[in-house]
């Protein structure tokens, strides 16, 4: 048997051996790849914004960066950045103490409920809150205003200040969620020696508590500030009826009215370059503010902290809590849910309103559009799932396994997408696959639209496949090998049976937001490949608002469905 | 015959050279120990030999057919060198059964089933883990996977094994047990073994023959335990292989004296092994080479007494200098007369000798 296996290597001697290794081909096709729909996109954008045609150009740069219009709307999203960042930590920090440290009941249940603004879109959250307190004809404004006689809506989230409002709510989970892991990692035995050395409660909060959990805090505002910054949905359903603009939704101004013009697009590319730089400024401020006196005494492990004991406040707390929560979690729901129902909107949510007609209308498939548009996300899901899940586990292991010399020049190719906004990757996808290069066009078409998915979701499963590579012990694979495996097989039979639950949840992390993508699909949609993102907002647009309250629900449903089981796929890999 | 020749293997990692014109060969049919402290490339010799690491220069050999020769543009791929390897963190695959992951060798050789199982069978019996078949490795403790990787090993290539610090992860006594299998195991099939560790005493108790490298990477020595034991090739052999202790010294008027404030006489004459050179000198001698006897003019105190049992431990004070001294026990008197504080007579037996500034970082 040995010596069989001899001659055959023996046999390989006599020649070099023909082709490359798969390490070689793996490498060169990950560089293949990013540059196709990472680097070409990004250039793009660059090329537009300074070569007017036969010379570069800083002109057009500074006139669009000057242009009123422009300086609002990035003057509104400045604003709206850093005032939502600031309240959502507030709340995000008031609710992560009240849940990691005080003794208030009903945890398991505000626990949930803190969960479900991850799984709404942000635009659908903005449909209902429009629904509730619309300056004109918003249910509950009209409901407050025939209850105290007032002449004027007593709310308007048609406002810069509505869009703060809704972004806050909606963002302040980020917050929470950072704060509250920390709070449950923190040593307290920090906390309970302060005590000890007799520090009053309220110190100990303020001056232990509080100062130890700033990275967590600070992180969590880096996520609000940036997701706001780059927002498109929030600032889009409430501001354009009012003409309030912030860079994202400018930027999808321009393009819609460049049509197709080259300096109309130019204008665009130079606004989103803009957009790029603001959301830089924000990381660089908030790493000199925040990284000054960073401790790193909250430890991996989890233990039981003290827990405060609020007494007479814990009631008042509790009623006050609930009432928040059921307010800016439930209420939305319930009013998408009552809407998808009503006959027309308008009338009043009373039983004799209610039809099934929008639902049966989706499932009848007698809206030719709709239907084209649930086919259209779930073919974007899968495959832009499918096609991340390989790309990105690829790229994790060459990165991580294979460790080229530039490997990270390959991960900063990878990660790139990811902060920017999807605004400016959907922009740079049109400017590049619009049969500029090499005379691909997938303008219109519903490639485009995958490209640019793969593109901002390639780092997610990047993440959970790399995580999981790191710990599969190199000895692993070498183990394989000197029993006989070749390379493939070794990949085929160990590495990736090991890493297979990190690559399923990495599919579903990249399933999840493409079912609810609204910000690229909205520029990059054609007549035939519209998303149901963009089916809901032009369903809206149009003013058959229960028919997109419908499919709103059928969207959300679909989304909890699949969030379910990504949670049960990971808790099975804790075991 | 010879199993594995390494020639002039000279490995480089960016700046830092592991390996420089490395050459041993391994004889078959022997349990050789390739020995040497932490991070002196002991790993980076058996990498070389299964694959997983390309020299800069050198060739390698298995059964006499090149494998890897910088020169003749060859490097064979891991899988086809027939090599099996036990790996320091056991390296068994969690997500396959004891009994999957010892038939995977087979298996990759398209061996028909029914020798595969008598393969695998045997394999697990050869390591008494006959009745673990179903198990998950999550499900063994350390030293049942460390005997799961030694079977699959087996079944990868029963002729020349790679142990790679395969029991440092075990308690002492799973340790001691191991090491005895893996000997009894080697004589039934004799099999080519190359068994790295750090461990000089396992080494020296398991292998025929030990090969002990030094921290730049070059071999200091290689011999049976006994020649290694009796006849250092050098300072940081002596010191590498035991507990030591160094005390300085000197020729004056044709007589050896020990170098001390105050010297006092060793030895009429050039002792033998002392070295012909004007700098200055020292000798290395074993605890156990240090003798009690009342009647020698050096006199030491004793500082402190441990019983190990079979064997007392001392530490003494000489010369402003701690020695450590070991003793069998006698199980008379004298084991009550050497007690703390107490002034004895001693000599030495077996000194080597070597110059003070002979480097020897162990």
């Amino acid at each position: 048997m040995f010596k069989k296996a001899q001659n055959k290597d023996f046999l390989a001697l006599e020649g070099k051996r023909s082709g490359i290794s798969l390490d070689n081909a793996m490498i060169i096709f990950s560089y293949i790849a990013l540059t196709f729909v990472v680097i070409i996109p990004v250039f793009m954008i660059i090329y537009y914004t300074f070569w007017d045609g036969t010379k570069i150009d800083f002109e057009m740069f500074k006139t669009v960066l000057f242009q009123p219009e422009n300086l609002g709307a990035l003057k509104n999203t400045a604003i709206i950045g850093v005032v939502t960042t600031l309240l959502a930590a507030v709340i995000g920090v008031f609710f992560a103490w009240l849940l990691g440290r005080s003794d208030i009941p009903l945890k398991g249940l505000m626990r949930f409920l803190f969960s479900i603004p991850f799984m709404i879109p942000p635009f659908l959250a903005a449909m209902s809150w429009d629904m509730m307190f619309s300056g004109r004809g918003g249910y509950v404004n009209n409901f407050l205003m025939s209850l105290f006689h007032l002449a004027e809506a007593p709310f308007n989230v048609n406002s810069l200040f509505g869009i703060i409002v809704i972004e806050v709510v909606y963002y302040f989970p980020f917050v929470y969620m950072q704060v509250v892991s920390a709070l449950e990692r923190m040593d307290p035995t920090l906390e309970e020696s302060a005590r000890i050395a007799g520090a009053s409660q309220l110190y100990v909060i303020t001056h232990i508590t509080l100062p130890l959990t700033i990275p967590a805090i600070s992180s969590g505002m880096l996520l609000v500030l940036i997701t706001s910054l780059s927002n498109y949905g929030i600032p889009s359903l409430l501001g354009f009826s009012k003409n309030i603009f912030t860079l994202p939704t400018m930027i999808v101004e321009l393009m819609n009215r460049a049509e197709g013009s080259f300096v109309g697009i130019r204008q665009a590319a130079c606004l989103s370059v803009i957009l790029v730089v603001v959301v830089a400024i924000a990381l660089l401020i908030q790493r000199i503010v925040l990284n000054v006196g960073r401790y790193d005494i909250i430890k991996g492990k989890s233990m039981r902290p003290m827990l405060i004991k609020l007494r007479g406040a814990k009631y008042p707390l509790l009623i006050f809590s609930l009432f928040f929560l059921a307010l800016v979690v439930i209420a939305p729901l319930v009013m998408i849910l009552c809407i998808s129902f009503i006959k027309a909107y308008g009338l009043p949510i009373t039983l004799e309103n209610f039809t099934l007609a929008h639902y049966q209308r989706i499932f009848a498939g007698s809206n030719v559009m709709v239907t084209s548009a649930i086919k259209n996300s779930l073919f974007l899901g899968f495959s832009a799932g499918l096609i991340c899940l390989f790309l990105g586990t690829m790229l994790a292991y060459v990165i991580y396994k294979v460790k080229p010399k530039g490997s990270v020049v390959l991960e900063m190719m990878a990660v790139l997408p990811y902060s920017l906004p999807g605004t400016v990757m959907a922009i740079g996808c049109i400017l590049a696959w619009s049969g500029k290069i090499a005379g691909i066009n997938l303008y219109n078409t519903i490639w485009i639209i995958l490209v640019a998915y793969i593109a901002r979701y390639l780092s997610y499963v990047l993440k959970s496949s790399s995580a999981a590579l790191q710990q599969v012990h190199p000895s692993l694979e070498e183990a394989a090998r000197s029993c006989g495996a070749s390379h493939l097989e070794s990949l085929k039979d160990i590495t990736l049976p090991l890493i297979k639950p990190a690559m399923l949840s990495g599919f579903f992390l990249v399933f999840l937001p493409c079912m609810r993508e609204l910000t690229t699909s909205v520029l990059l949609y054609g007549p035939k490949s519209r998303t149901l993102g963009v089916m809901i907002y032009s369903l809206r647009v149009n003013g058959m608002i229960p028919s997109a309250a419908a499919l709103s629900v059928l969207t959300i449903t679909i989304i909890i469905i699949m969030n379910n089981l990504v949670n049960y796929i990971t808790k099975d890999r804790r075991k | 015959m010879n199993k594995v020749e390494l020639e002039n293997i000279t490995v480089r990692y960016g700046d830092h050279t592991v390996l420089d014109n490395f050459s041993l060969t391994i004889p078959e049919g022997k349990i050789i120990g390739i020995v040497g402290p932490s991070a002196c490339g002991k790993t980076t010799v058996v990498r070389a030999i299964c694959g997983f690491v390309n020299p800069q220069t050198g060739t390698v050999k298995i059964n006499g057919n090149t494998m890897y020769s910088k020169e003749q543009k060859v490097n064979i791929a891991p899988e086809r060198r027939n090599v099996g390897v036990v790996f320091q963190d056991y390296a068994v695959w969690p997500h396959l059964s004891v009994y999957d992951n010892v038939a995977y060798p087979l298996k990759k050789r398209k061996v028909n089933k029914e020798e595969l199982d008598k393969e695998v069978k045997e394999a697990l019996r050869q390591v008494n883990m006959s009745s673990y078949e179903k198990y998950l490795p999550s499900q063994l403790s350390g030293g049942q996977q460390q005997r799961v990787a030694i079977a699959r090993a087996l079944t990868s290539s029963k002729d020349l094994l790679i142990m790679d610090e395969p029991i440092t992860n075990l308690d002492a006594k799973l340790r001691e047990q191991l090491l005895v299998e893996i000997r009894l195991m080697q004589e039934r099939l004799g099999s080519t073994i190359i068994y790295i560790t750090h461990d000089q005493e396992a080494a020296l108790q398991l292998c025929d023959k030990i090969v002990i490298m030094q921290n730049d990477g070059s071999i200091g020595q290689i011999g049976t335990d006994e020649e290694i034991i009796k006849d250092p090739a050098n300072k940081f052999i002596f010191k590498f292989i035991g507990v030591s202790n160094f005390l300085p010294v000197k020729m004056e008027d044709g007589k050896c004296y020990l170098d001390y404030s105050e010297p006092m006489l060793l030895r009429e004459g050039k002792p033998e092994g002392y070295p012909d050179t004007d700098k200055p000198v020292e000798m290395g001698v074993r605890p156990m080479d240090v003798i009690f006897d009342d009647a020698s003019p050096i006199k030491a105190k004793i500082i402190q007494t441990v019983f190990l049992g079979n064997i007392y431990n001392y530490f003494i004070q000489l010369g402003g200098q701690e020695l450590r001294v070991q003793r069998i026990t006698s199980g008379g008197e004298e084991d009550d007369k050497y007690v703390e504080g107490k002034e004895v007579g001693i000599r030495f037996v077996g000194e080597k000798y070597y110059t003070r500034e002979e480097k020897a970082d162990v």
